[in-house]
């Protein structure tokens, strides 16, 4: 543990990691919504009810337009799904702009997300102590996995689903056609948002185990407070 | 001077800093027609960005346009025919009397028939129509662009949106001047090389491929230039009607 008055997490990022948790619990439950409304995926430029689906969520849709199997309809929550799901895309977006100039600015991302030291056996090592159920906790920084599944994260991901979600816009797609037709269409986009979703409520599930393991009331602390005392 | 004091002036100059550029950027985008109708409540300040965004964004920008090989091979009908008594008179006489009119801040209000319509110059576009829902398809669209229209009618300088009415009982929509006079807005009557099949919106759709389906109306029997669409319109977006759907639907 650092000086008393060394905090665990600046100022910005404590804001900006909570801020981006509502951001996007916000963008979860909208986008969930808007899905319901057609929980059929395909590949290529275009698809509907009429054309092969990739592959089929079955759960009721809140469109009578749609077999699902089931015999109600749910109700349409689109027009507000919508609407709070571009916002928080937004307030997502600015936060995410703030946070990259101030983690290059401050070294922020050198000195805690770049996995410095990466090689196979610095992965395996960390594996190995995992499964030897060694403690890892307790530690003032990351390693060198966690270093690199926050940055793939950060720098990746989010960038990617950002990019699909845009590739879906008829507006976007006029002014970047080949951002659209790299991804493999506008279906292909749509298909690929609803994976990239996956994978990081994957990651959200994970960290948050994390935080159990290394101490619930510790870690949140430090998250809220700046210090882990 | 502590460290809390002077954290507290920082944050304090920002914040008023922050709070007289978007006051600036509120008035810019008033003068420059990049504040969306639907600019306020909860959801404004994303709806705001997003129209003002994609506004100067797509200045001269196209809708894609497909190859031939690639149109759905059915165009999907979204659902049964409307119930509505007036669509339905309409298409016992096989349309032969649709009439559309023209009106509002134009010097020259007119009525047109179809036959009307299509003595305009046509235009044909092979672009996607994406349903907000999710689903898509790719089609021929065939039809008069609106801009013809507007000029023949002579839409007067105060005119800044077009509002647009289906036969179906309080169902319309409006969109900016920037889109009415977009050559890929047409007034649809032909799609795949026949006639709009009335489950498509035939006789006549408005055809926006930079947008969502939504904001493209079947049944088109009304055109009407305005200057305020929260004037005009007691809901903004009446499609369906008390649906809260966005105005600008680009996205």
């Amino acid at each position: 543990m650092g000086p008393v008055n060394t905090p665990r997490h600046n100022g910005w990022v404590r804001a900006t990691h909570w801020l981006t948790v509502v951001g996007f619990f916000a963008l979860l439950v909208s986008g969930l919504e808007i899905l319901v409304s057609h929980p059929r995926f395909y590949w290529g430029e275009a698809g509907n009810v009429l054309t092969k689906p990739l592959f089929i969520i079955p759960i009721p849709a809140s469109r009578d337009t749609v077999p699902t199997g089931y015999n109600f309809v749910l109700p349409d929550q689109n027009g507000w799904s919508r609407y709070l799901h571009f916002e928080a895309a937004w307030a997502l977006v600015l936060t995410g702009l703030f946070y990259v100039i101030a983690g290059l600015v401050s070294n922020h991302f050198r000195e805690n997300l770049w996995p410095s030291g990466l090689s196979w056996q610095a992965v395996t090592s960390v594996i190995r102590k995992h499964l030897g159920r060694e403690t890892l906790t307790g530690s003032a920084s990351y390693n060198v996995l966690q270093r690199l599944t926050y940055f793939a994260v950060v720098f990746l991901v989010i960038p990617l689903t950002i990019w699909t979600g845009l590739a879906m816009s008829p507006a976007i797609a006029s002014v970047f056609p080949e951002a659209v037709i790299v991804l493999g269409g506008q279906q292909s986009a749509r298909t690929l948002h609803f994976f990239l979703t996956i994978f990081l409520v994957a990651f959200v599930i994970l960290h948050v185990a994390m935080v159990y393991i290394a101490g619930f009331r510790k870690t949140i602390l430090a998250m809220i407070k700046g210090d882990i005392k | 001077m502590n460290t809390g004091r002077r954290k507290l002036i920082t944050t304090g100059l920002a914040a008023a800093a922050g709070a007289t550029g978007l006051g600036a950027a509120v008035k810019l985008a008033g003068k420059y027609d990049l504040l969306a109708p639907d600019s306020s409540g909860i959801y404004g300040p994303g709806e705001a960005l997003t129209y003002a965004t994609q506004r100067l964004l797509t200045r001269h920008s196209m809708a894609r346009e497909f190859r031939r090989d690639q149109i759905s091979k059915v165009p999907f009908v979204n659902g049964p025919l409307p119930k509505d008594p007036a669509l339905q008179a309409a298409q016992a006489e096989g349309f032969a009397n649709w009439k559309i009119e023209v009106k509002g801040l134009v010097t020259h209000p007119m009525t047109l028939s179809l036959a009307d319509l299509k003595r305009y110059p046509s235009a044909s576009q092979i672009t996607h129509l994406a349903c907000e829902e999710g689903w898509s398809y790719i089609a021929e669209w065939t039809g008069v662009p609106l801009h013809h229209i507007l000029n023949a009618a002579g839409v007067r300088s105060q005119a800044k949106y077009i509002a647009y009415h289906s036969i179906q009982k309080d169902w319309w929509d409006t969109i900016d001047m920037e889109d009415a006079l977009h050559p890929q807005t047409i007034l649809s009557y032909g799609l795949n090389g026949g006639d709009l099949p009335v489950g498509n919106g035939g006789p006549l759709r408005l055809r926006l491929p930079r947008q969502l389906g939504y904001k493209s109306v079947k049944y088109i029997t009304g055109i009407t230039a305005i200057d305020d669409v929260n004037k005009y319109t007691k809901s903004l977006v009446p499609a369906p009607p008390e649906s809260g759907y966005a105005w600008y639907a680009g996205i």
